[in-house]
């Protein structure tokens, strides 16, 4: 028989394994042994990687499917569409890696150097790192649990040769879980400039996302600010525009205002979006005046505002 | 979280009497699989049947919304945990984490273990009574949430899974994944569903395929599946669920309705033919 633990009480704390709450919890063992405890040296070993990494940003959302790796993906190509900076992205969703194939690089393979694994490079300032480029079949599934994942992530961020770069960009998959710890718990020793929060109008979708920004509370990680992708549709036949996904509750914007947090933009939907992310082409390229773009590269412009403020502000504190 | 505690119980446990049981999946999110599993369930129950949802989404419940099931607490019983129901007549049940967060905004920040372990108990100790289906609503992905259904369904049955697809490369790339997993585990696959599957503009009836076209199909082609249909992207039904109202009964003559309801009726019958 077990309880559900009503509060655990963390598995580096002194009361590891110890606690009431503990009693019946698969780890209570491993907690009590103090196995746990120790930090992992890793830690370290990633902090001295991200050291050559002016800007780490993660994209989080915690309901699954609102854009988070069409974000990730045109906000990479947009940051490298200056040829001075070095940008990388991490897709650190291990089940359902979406990045390759948004970015063009299906089928592409990792090499192993002295330095680590290579990335796949798309253009010479663009890297991507995605647990698609280790499977050799795209109908291979990867059926892990928390702590294979997790081992995963370690690697992506300790053995990868990123080499100088100027912004690493980190897609997630949604939720609040190992994933999303283990970023977090990896990148501790090293600073992350923000999350961007990804969610559509509906409350199905905020009811989630508020949950996101309460992790992102918890594990003290700023947000840069809050998109709201999907808002509204013009029909590109009559111009009239339909909300296909309603912001019954007020949207992104009353979410913001009630919690403080900017609102970056609200991006339309547009069907090419969906086209260019199946071709593997930067909709940012393909379809440069559609109002879906202009709202994304003043999200973008926002995002590099945030990050240069937050050099200037570090330098002014030292 | 409120504090459950599990009482003495019969070991015959919640399960005995459900006659069948359906996984809904994906492995991409946010295409439609709890809106699905909604209103398969409502479909179902106009047709008669008495049908129960288990929402094992820990980090973002939808049912309840969905359902307009807000504030409840969970109760007891001497055969285990008392799910809620969505009426008087006990015409649906449901149980999700949502039910047991007192702030609605909590999230839960849970690692695997624990997941399986909230996962374990519910499949085995939630008192279903008499049910013809219990639908499982899944969150996206192949971990520790779909191992631990698995694992706890052993004891008791699984029909087979429906597949919930949208029509992009980008969400049948990872449904194929999601095929395999089935395919690794012994999932039956009762068929792939196409959510999301083209825009008529209400102002002139153009219809758009805002999230591409044909993949569903396709991928049943390619894999040897069933296709069960498709359901278009339909703001009244994005505004039903929001409200937690039944689309089924409020838009009877839409097209959405039909496709759902010919769904239903297919999957029915296959896993009461099985």
């Amino acid at each position: 028989m077990c309880f559900i633990p009503s509060d655990c009480p963390g598995t580096a704390s002194e009361q590891a394994g110890k606690t009431s709450s503990c009693d019946g919890c698969p780890n209570q063992k491993a907690c009590a042994s103090g196995a746990t405890k120790a930090p992992d040296p890793a830690i370290a070993e990633i902090g001295a990687k991200m050291a050559t990494v002016k800007h780490i940003i993660l994209v989080l959302s915690g309901k699954g499917g609102v854009g988070k790796s069409t974000f990730s993906a045109h906000l990479a190509h947009a940051l490298a569409s200056d040829n001075t900076k070095e940008v990388a992205l991490l897709d650190v969703d291990i089940c359902g890696p979406s990045i390759p194939r948004i970015m063009g690089l299906e089928g592409e393979q990792v090499h192993q150097s002295g330095s680590g694994w290579s990335p796949v490079y798309v253009d010479d300032n663009l890297a991507v790192m995605s647990i698609g480029f280790l499977l050799s079949s795209p109908d291979d599934a990867v059926i892990w649990r928390g702590p294979k994942k997790n081992g995963m992530i370690k690697q992506f961020l300790r053995d990868v040769d990123w080499g100088e770069l100027d912004y690493l960009i980190v897609d997630t998959p949604p939720g609040t879980s190992d994933e999303h710890l283990s970023i977090v718990q990896y990148l501790s020793s090293t600073h992350i400039d923000g999350a961007v929060i990804i969610t559509t109008p509906q409350e199905v979708s905020l009811q989630d996302v508020r949950k996101e920004i309460r992790f992102c509370q918890k594990v003290k990680l700023p947000i840069i600010g809050v998109v709201e992708n999907m808002s509204g549709f013009v029909c590109p036949s009559c111009k009239n525009t339909s909300q296909i996904f309603p912001p019954t509750s007020g949207g992104a914007e009353k979410m913001c205002l009630d919690l403080d947090l900017p609102l970056l933009g609200k991006v339309p939907l547009d069907p090419r979006i969906a086209r260019s992310c199946d071709e593997g082409k930067s909709f940012l390229n393909e379809v440069p005046d559609s109002p879906a773009a202009k709202v994304y590269l003043n999200i973008v412009q926002s995002i590099k505002d945030y990050c240069s403020n937050r050099v200037t502000e570090d330098q002014s504190s030292t | 979280m409120h504090q459950i505690q599990n009482m003495e119980q019969n070991n015959d446990g919640g399960m005995s009497q459900v006659r069948h049981v359906v996984l809904v999946l994906s492995g991409k999110g946010g295409v439609g699989k709890s809106t699905i599993t909604t209103e398969l369930a409502l479909a179902l129950r106009h047709a008669g049947n008495k049908v129960g949802i288990l929402d094992i989404d820990l980090c973002g419940p939808s049912i309840p919304r969905m359902l307009n099931v807000g504030r409840t607490d969970v109760h007891q019983c001497d055969s285990g945990w008392v799910p809620v129901y969505t009426d008087a007549e006990k015409s649906l049940a449901l149980m999700s984490i949502g039910f047991l967060l007192e702030d609605p905004d909590e999230a839960v920040v849970w690692r695997g273990p624990k997941k399986t372990a909230l996962i374990g108990q519910f499949v085995s100790d939630v008192a279903w009574g008499e049910l013809d289906v219990l639908l499982i609503d899944t969150p996206p992905g192949t971990s520790d949430e779909h191992l631990a259904v698995l694992d706890n369904l052993k004891k008791h049955r699984l029909d087979g899974a429906v597949l919930v697809t949208t029509p992009q490369a980008v969400s049948t790339g990872d449904v194929r994944r999601e095929i395999t997993f089935c395919k690794k585990t012994g999932v039956r696959i009762l068929g792939i569903i196409e959510n999301m599957s083209g825009f008529v503009c209400p102002h002139c009836s153009e219809c758009s395929n805002i999230f591409s076209k044909g993949g569903g199909e396709e991928l049943a082609k390619l894999t040897g599946s069933i296709f069960l249909g498709s359901v278009p992207l339909d703001p009244l039904l994005s505004t039903s669920l929001e409200e937690g109202k039944d689309f089924m009964q409020s838009f009877p003559d839409s097209a959405t309705f039909s496709a759902i309801s010919s769904i239903a009726q297919t999957l029915l019958s296959s896993i009461q033919t099985s």
